[in-house]
């Protein structure tokens, strides 16, 4: 058998507490599996179209795949002029907010006061729902993107704060053992030991925030904007303008879900060991 | 090995070890006293519970005493650990999951006061081909088996030239075969070396087959029942397992190890 490919498969820390497995025992995933979801995917549209099309469904309640797609075609320009600042608001807030929680993780890290302090406040914010936040953000930030960027940042906060705390605290304490029989001083503790023991756990947040901050765009949009993909949701629903409401959410759909794909494949190139190794 | 008078490198001397804890305190070790000669080779048996791997923890200084003094290298652990005289291993492997076989022998020499000539005689690589993994520098520890990340880690204590090396039950993870293998080849390393080794297990014919003597911990509170000299000529070869000393040794530690 060829073992380098076998040995790529088993990079993804998912097969992790296979302890030790012999690169040529991991698990393999015929090419065919991979197509799956794409054939269920497939076959749920070409239902939809046909049930709507026997029922004879109006076009505002329920436009068929078709007419969405057609609309995709035609309103292309448009949609993509209400893109690009969601876009913009999402990526913008996902760096700021993840970077922030970061931070905010690394002093907590270093001041037990502090966290003792301030985590139950970060906890209390986060029991607000986005949808109350997002009016008070919009009053003070105003309805410029500003605000969007503020709403996104904040959905991805609490996640990657929470993550963030746990991986720089969930250190093998025999590694902490050995380090201070090398006389390791804290910031070399930190570098070399916690921040890459925290690796995969931020990145099990960056994913998660990488959907959620389209999602505080979308939502800070609702609120008030003039351009962005919220906002086209909010005019396409009040117009009765079903298909383009369709193509606007698949629009941001696939947004979101090649955001989740850089920061999967970030992580793929990143964390190439196996987690939960403890040895 | 040492001529007389030259300075212990291990001499604990009345040690005791007490934990307080809320529910109470727990003497870990009381009274104990070791000397140990430059280039020495001491095995430290005992039941679970006597303060095997706490009298390992006092040297590394990782515990303090509660009373009585340790002296490691002439002056007090902590001089002992900031100079890297110090190398330990445990019974994980503990090697960094993200750095490659190479790397984590490289560690010592990354981080610590005066980490720039830490490095010894032989380089991170020469020692990976000294525990016999020429050839995997670049794996993962999730690539190697067992026995494999053990070696890591014993080259990775080797890579400062430690003067003392303290193995807290090794190879207690790995099978038979396997910890044959790692204990002839430690005692190569030792006879190179010439490092002091303070090696704790719960094996009777490792302890034999390994140390010039045996110190035997009773427990509750943990103290010093006997220490026993094995008297087998180096080198050993493992066949020494059955001769009438090895023999006659054992069955007296077993014997020993009954009534602590």
């Amino acid at each position: 058998m060829d073992d380098k490919p076998t040995a790529v498969i088993a990079e993804p820390p998912a097969v992790a507490r296979r302890a030790a497995a012999p690169a040529t025992s991991a698990p393999r995933r015929p090419r065919s599996q991979a197509l799956l979801p794409f054939i269920a995917a497939a076959v749920l549209v070409a239902a939809w179209q046909i049930l709507a099309q026997v029922f004879g469904l109006p076009i505002y309640i329920a436009p068929t795949p078709i007419q969405i797609a057609k609309t995709l075609v035609s309103e292309l320009p448009m949609l993509m002029r209400n893109f690009v600042p969601t876009a913009i608001e999402s990526l913008i807030g996902f760096v700021l907010g993840n970077s922030i929680a970061i931070a905010v993780a690394v002093l907590f890290v270093h001041s037990k006061r502090l966290e003792a302090a301030l985590y139950p406040i970060a906890v209390f914010v986060n029991t607000i729902p986005i949808l109350a936040k997002a009016p008070i953000l919009v009053l003070i930030f105003g309805l410029g993107m500003t605000s969007k960027v503020v709403i996104a940042a904040f959905i991805c906060f609490f996640p990657t704060l929470a993550n963030m705390v746990r991986g720089l605290t969930s250190v093998n304490p025999q590694s902490l053992e050995l380090m201070r029989v090398l006389s390791a001083s804290r910031a070399e503790v930190f570098w070399k030991l916690r921040v890459p023991s925290s690796l995969p756990f931020l990145f099990s947040a960056l994913k998660i925030a990488s959907t959620t901050s389209v999602l505080g765009a979308i939502v800070g949009e609702w609120i008030g904007a003039d351009l962005g993909l919220g906002a086209l949701i909010i005019e396409a629903t009040h117009n009765f303008r079903s298909p383009l409401l369709y193509a606007t959410v698949f629009v941001s759909s696939a947004w979101a879900v090649v955001f989740f794909a850089v920061v999967s494949f970030a992580e793929r190139r990143i964390v190439t060991w196996k987690q939960g190794e403890v040895s | 090995m040492s001529g007389p008078g030259a300075t212990l490198a291990v001499d604990l001397d009345n040690a005791t070890v007490r934990f307080t804890s809320e529910r109470g305190s727990v003497t870990a070790l009381e009274n104990v006293g070791l000397k140990v000669p430059p280039g020495g080779f001491v095995s430290l048996l005992g039941p679970s519970g006597c303060g095997k791997s706490t009298l390992l923890r006092l040297v590394a200084d990782l515990v303090a005493p509660t009373q009585g003094t340790v002296t490691v290298l002439g002056g007090p652990p902590e001089r002992a650990r900031l100079n890297r005289d110090l190398g330990f291993v445990f019974q994980d492997a503990t090697l960094l999951p993200w750095r490659s076989a190479l790397e984590n022998v490289r560690l010592p020499l990354e981080v610590g006061p005066k980490k720039r000539d830490r490095g010894g005689q032989r380089t991170p690589e020469e020692l990976l081909r000294l525990v016999g993994l020429a050839g995997r520098e670049h794996a993962l520890p999730h690539e190697l088996s067992g026995g494999m990340r053990q070696r890591v880690a014993i080259a990775r204590a080797l890579v400062s030239e430690p003067r003392i090396l303290l193995m807290d039950e090794p190879f207690g993870a790995l099978d038979e075969i396997t910890r044959d293998t790692l204990n002839e080849e430690l005692l190569k390393i030792w006879r190179e070396t010439g490092t002091t080794i303070l090696f704790v297990t719960h094996s009777i014919p490792e302890a034999v087959f390994l140390s010039e003597r045996v110190l035997v911990l009773a427990t509750n509170p943990g103290r010093v029942r006997e220490l026993v000299a094995c008297e087998l000529p180096y080198p050993r070869p493992l066949s020494v397992r059955e001769t009438p000393e090895f023999i006659r040794i054992a069955s007296h530690l077993r014997a020993l190890l009954q009534t602590c």
